[in-house]
């Protein structure tokens, strides 16, 4: 080595690789408004498409007459039903083996359900003609709660023959549509008959709804010349919606283009194909001129994929000094009015259980019972992976109704029934190999950062002070540790609608030493463009800033699952760095020819490759890609290129401790966080400022859901939180301060060790929040009180417990 | 989320307004910071043919402040009533209750005239207006009349402004004494749950005059004047908050809905009530 070679951390710095916390390189154009959405997309001659909607939850629809909307000028079809049968797309399937009705086929199930679709030349008229479309409906009994649609002579849904088998199995009552279990029942069920203490609860995590800024939306295109269909949509699954599309339609793969330009988050609320998507495919090939459809708000809250809405019975035996016997759990499944569950296809409760959490349980059980209602269907993982949050918020509740039974800490409980580090691999008793943790240790690291102890000490002067009338407020200190399951996932048991969720890359080295890389996933709001490039950046040498990373075009990419369930990083991520081996193993053998020695005595150092033992002797990448494209070298095929499809191991395990420090006003149900500090563990740490900002937006969600957030209906079915006055999206001003910490576990099967981080804030957060507003109650005796804790649930919760005299 | 059709008019002086609302008559309305009316347009349940905006009228804009008497023009935004100095100084208590109205985005558009001629019972200017006693202007095809703020509204929506007339401008004296407006939502960019302005006057250790106003807990603005006199020749004291409390509650009509029942809001009201009196007593 001479001087002028720089040495290896500057060489390490300038790869900004991982680890960097590299600013996001997608920012630029977003925070100049210059992003692309869809409805940035505009075509030659392109129509609007907008629905007729229903205004009832349940209804018969005995006639649609569509001639005074065809009549206004500027009109171009009005499609029903009826024009969609003989397509055989007045249904289409659902990811959870059911099937939706496009169009209303003879009734209606949920209000704001698609009952016709007006196209027009431009979304004004279109607007218009939806008001002059008459409808006349037959209104039926509506069923908006679970357990009385179990019990109901009301069958919702008359298209599915009585008796038969759904697509998970028998189907005990006509609004039924599965039963699902998992676990030893008959042992876990003696475990509780035999236990010293035994805790008891109903826990409902509400229905609530993912809210992306932008709402869902296409533009279709049909070239009639060429037999080209482009569809430009609002979708975290690209590829699958060109499938499915291909399906559907009868049209070949190769001549179906999905592509999924700039999203602005989706939460799992673009996972699912909906009416709208189909109908603007349906108008475009009946026209054979591009047509755009896109919900507006309204639309979204009321009839695109909601979240959540679990019954959760639970029972969790101990001994009376604390050590966690067994877990028993049943949950009433509200799905709506279709099973539209994103969730892969052989779990229909998703990975619901991973209920056990972050403690080492030696037996449970868990059954799911899906039932249909008069609500809009969903069930999508809202920034989760497959109902991971509604398992984490229930076993985080249960422990802290089992540290009320016992009398214990629940910090203390928590701690004497973790898996230990030692444990790992740790198989769980409902059928998981969690794959690294060390529960203790970030336990202990966050108890300690916000002075627990001292905490609980200031918390019994507040409630003496509020026994002795000094003050209406209350304190709250809300402890969540959550074991999260993501990165579905290994294709032996992880499909949707038979597609394996492996996922790829594919990577092209430019010959001036830069690159292109394309994955099968799409980045929402997430900054693939930047971490992923900072993966390859350290796989292959290149610096960051001269790799480009694409996403969301299906006739580029390469096929990939898309972007849930924190799968990217796991999956993608793994299949990135795979990719990025692949070109390293072929430029060992470009640069030992280049340094004349044999491939076994080059080894790679940060961006280059040098003579082992002779570290002055070595060809740098961008040497290296020269040549390849440059030189003729015998036996090696010109180019450096490499595509790797990754189907994972296992799953990862992100894990995190979170502390939530909350006030509480008694008599207006007011609320403060005064301090949020969360701890996450997501094995190796890709880029700490993307991480940062991941949790700061996931947390804030969380708040939102357990604050406020919620699709409410009223008993005739009607929607009564359809827009974002009533719907809480939280802004600056009702953000708390979050202090954010880690430990860092790499995931041992992951080729770099990271495990994902985008879904833990939700997952952890909810619990953290709401354990707050509990324990700020519980010493006046509080077991339970039903998410969201807004301001007048709150009051009446304290009221119940006679604190307003 | 799209409107019909409608004319857009913009006229540059009031009778040029007041003949549009007269040539258009029920199909005309006239906008101002439209934070109200476009909604409602946008989700079709307002059918305006005709919309008079009110923007390109100098006359409707403009603070004044004559000796005690404030005259705010109907189009003042809320943003203008914040940065406004001079108000600030002889009516704290109109600052304090425009930044609790909505977002600076909002407040940039959101007119005075707006908020008290539309009749909503979730806007905040109304119950204060009643609390400072201020009088509406409002001009018509038969001339200008003026009609005090505790007497302007009759029920949601309904006001005592006739059809085609238009309100042009607030007065108030500046109010002497202490001030408050405190309110509770659940979230920025929300209706009150609960909001109550205060205005007490004190001398040495009593107050001697007391103006209480609530707001959205009925279909109108609620000046409580029984609140009001339970504090007079009070040292505001637990007993006499806890009397106008009780004034105030049996004054009220809160209805059910999304924020809460009618008790919660009952009980929350006196909350508020009891915070903007200890707030206004403490600058008193």
């Amino acid at each position: 080595m001479n001087d002028l070679t720089p040495d290896r951390d500057d060489r390490t710095a300038k790869l900004k690789g991982i680890g960097c916390a590299r600013k996001r390189v997608e920012d630029a154009r977003f925070t100049q408004g210059k992003g692309n959405y869809v409805d940035d997309i505009k075509l030659p001659g392109m129509l609007f498409g907008d629905f007729v909607r229903s205004p009832y939850a349940h209804a018969r629809v005995k006639s649609i007459d569509t001639s005074a909307a065809m009549a206004l000028d500027g009109v171009v079809a009005v499609l029903t039903a009826k024009d969609l049968e003989p397509l055989g797309l007045h249904w289409m399937p659902t990811l959870a083996g059911d099937k939706q009705m496009v169009l209303a086929d003879g009734k209606v199930l949920f209000q704001g359900q698609e009952v016709a679709f007006v196209v027009a030349r431009d979304r004004y008229i279109a607007a218009d003609a939806v008001e002059l479309v008459e409808v006349e409906y037959e209104e039926l009994p509506v069923i908006t709660d679970p357990f009385e649609a179990l019990q109901s002579d009301v069958t919702l849904r008359e298209d599915l023959t009585p008796g038969a088998d759904g697509a998970h199995g028998p189907r005990r009552h006509p609004n039924h549509i599965f039963l699902w279990e998992e676990g030893d029942k008959s042992a876990t069920e003696e475990v509780i008959a035999a236990a010293d203490v035994v805790a008891e609860e109903m826990i409902y995590y509400h229905r609530t709804h993912p809210c992306p800024l932008e709402t869902c939306g296409c533009v279709a295109s049909m070239d009639k010349v060429n037999g080209k269909l482009t569809v430009y949509g609002t979708f975290q699954a690209p590829h699958v919606v060109r499938t499915v599309a291909s399906l559907l339609s009868g049209i070949d793969e190769h001549n179906i283009r999905v592509v999924s330009p700039d999203i602005g988050g989706g939460f799992g609320n673009k996972v699912g194909v909906y009416p709208g998507y189909v109908c603007a495919i349906v108008a475009s090939i009946v026209t054979g001129v591009p047509v755009k459809w896109v919900e507006d708000r309204m639309e979204n809250l009321m009839a695109t994929a909601f979240a959540r809405d679990y019954w959760m019975k639970g029972k969790i035996a101990a001994t009376k000094d604390g050590k966690i016997t067994g877990l028993w759990c049943h949950v009433t499944a509200d799905h709506g009015a279709f099973d539209a569950c994103a969730d892969p296809t052989k779990f229909p409760a998703g990975f619901f259980h991973i209920c056990t959490g972050s403690y080492d349980i030696p037996v449970a059980y868990v059954g799911v019972d899906g039932v249909y209602t008069n609500k809009a269907p969903g069930g999508v993982a809202y920034r989760c992976s497959f109902r991971v949050t509604e398992a984490a918020y229930f076993i985080e509740r249960m422990i802290e109704i089992l540290a009320i039974e016992l009398g214990m800490d629940a910090a203390e409980l928590r701690r004497l029934n973790f898996i230990r580090a030692d444990q790992f691999p740790y198989q769980s008793a409902l059928g998981w190999e969690y794959d690294s943790g060390d529960y203790h240790t970030a336990w202990d690291k966050a108890l300690k950062a916000v002075d627990y102890a001292g905490l609980r000490a200031e918390q019994a002067d507040r409630v003496a002070a509020f026994k002795r009338g000094e003050t209406r407020k209350l304190l709250g200190i809300g402890l969540t540790h959550f074991t999260e399951i993501v990165g579905a996932g290994p294709v032996k048991n992880c499909d949707i609608l038979g597609m394996g969720m492996f996922d790829s890359c594919e990577i092209r080295i430019h010959p001036t030493g830069s690159a292109i890389a394309r994955l099968g996933t799409i980045s929402q709001g997430q900054g693939h463009a930047t971490t992923f490039a900072q993966i390859l950046a350290s796989e292959i040498g290149i610096p960051a800033d001269k790799i480009t990373v694409e996403e969301g075009d299906t006739d580029t990419a390469p096929y990939g699952l898309g972007t849930y369930g924190s799968r990217s990083t796991p999956v993608a991520g793994a299949a990135t760095a795979l990719a990025g081996r692949k070109i390293r193993a072929k430029a060992q053998m470009i640069a030992a020819y280049l340094l004349e020695v044999h491939d076994d005595d080059v080894e790679f150092d940060i961006d280059r490759f040098v003579v082992k033992g002779a570290p002055e002797r070595f060809k740098t990448m961008a040497e290296i890609a020269y040549a390849a494209y440059h030189q003729a070298i015998p036996g090696v095929e010109p180019g450096l290129e490499a595509v790797s499809y990754y189907d994972p191991p296992n799953m990862t395990y992100p894990f995190g401790a979170y502390i939530c420090v909350m006030e509480i006003d008694v008599d207006t149900g007011e609320i403060e966080v005064r301090q949020f500090y969360a701890l996450d563990d997501c094995g190796t740490r890709i880029n700490p400022m993307v991480i940062e900002g991941q949790v700061h937006g996931g947390l804030t969600e969380a708040l939102a859901i357990a604050m406020g957030q919620e699709i409410a209906y009223d008993e005739m079915g009607n929607v009564k939180t359809g827009t974002l006055m009533d719907f809480f999206l939280p802004t600056a001003w009702e953000t708390p301060h979050y202090t954010t910490d880690h430990t860092e576990t790499p995931s041992p099967h992951h080729p770099i060790g990271a495990k994902g981080v985008g879904e833990s804030p939700n997952v952890g957060g909810v619990p953290a929040f709401s354990n707050a507003v509990h324990d700020a109650l519980r010493p006046f005796g509080l077991r339970q009180t039903h998410m969201p804790h807004d301001h007048w649930r709150i009051w009446r919760a304290a009221h119940a417990l006679g604190l307003h005299g | 989320m799209i409107p019909a059709a409608f004319e857009y008019h913009r006229p540059g002086d009031l009778p040029s307004a007041l003949a549009l609302l007269q040539e258009h008559g029920d199909e005309a309305r006239v906008i101002a910071g439209g934070h109200s009316l476009i909604p409602m347009m946008k989700l079709r349940m307002a059918e305006v043919p005709h919309l008079i905006d009110l923007q390109a009228i100098d006359a409707l804009r403009g603070i004044t402040i004559d000796g005690r008497r404030i005259t705010l023009g109907a189009m003042v935004t809320q943003a203008e009533i914040i940065a406004h100095a001079g108000l600030n100084t002889h009516a704290p208590i109109l600052r304090e209750a425009a930044l609790q109205i909505a977002d600076p985005q909002v407040r940039a558009m959101g007119t005075l005239g707006g908020n008290v001629a539309n009749g909503d019972p979730g806007n905040d200017m109304p119950g204060l207006m009643q609390c400072l006693n201020a009088t509406f202007h409002v001009t018509g095809p038969d001339g200008s009349r003026d009609i005090p703020a505790r007497e302007f509204y009759e029920s949601a929506y309904l006001t005592a402004r006739e059809d085609d007339e238009i309100l042009t401008a607030v007065s108030f004296d500046a109010p002497t004494g202490g001030q408050a407006y405190a309110k509770q939502k659940r979230k920025i960019g929300d209706y009150a749950t609960a909001a109550a302005a205060v205005i007490l006057t004190r001398e040495g250790a009593h107050c001697t005059a007391a103006s209480i106003a609530m707001t959205n807990l009925s279909d109108t603005p609620i000046w409580a004047e029984a609140a009001g006199d339970a504090l007079v020749g009070t040292a505001c004291n637990e007993d006499a908050v806890i009397a106008a409390i009780t004034a105030m509650q049996a004054a009220i009509d809160p209805s059910e809905d999304n924020r809460g029942p009618a008790e919660f809001k009952r009980h929350a009201a006196g909350i508020i009530l009891a915070r903007a009196i200890a707030r206004a007593w403490s600058r008193a």
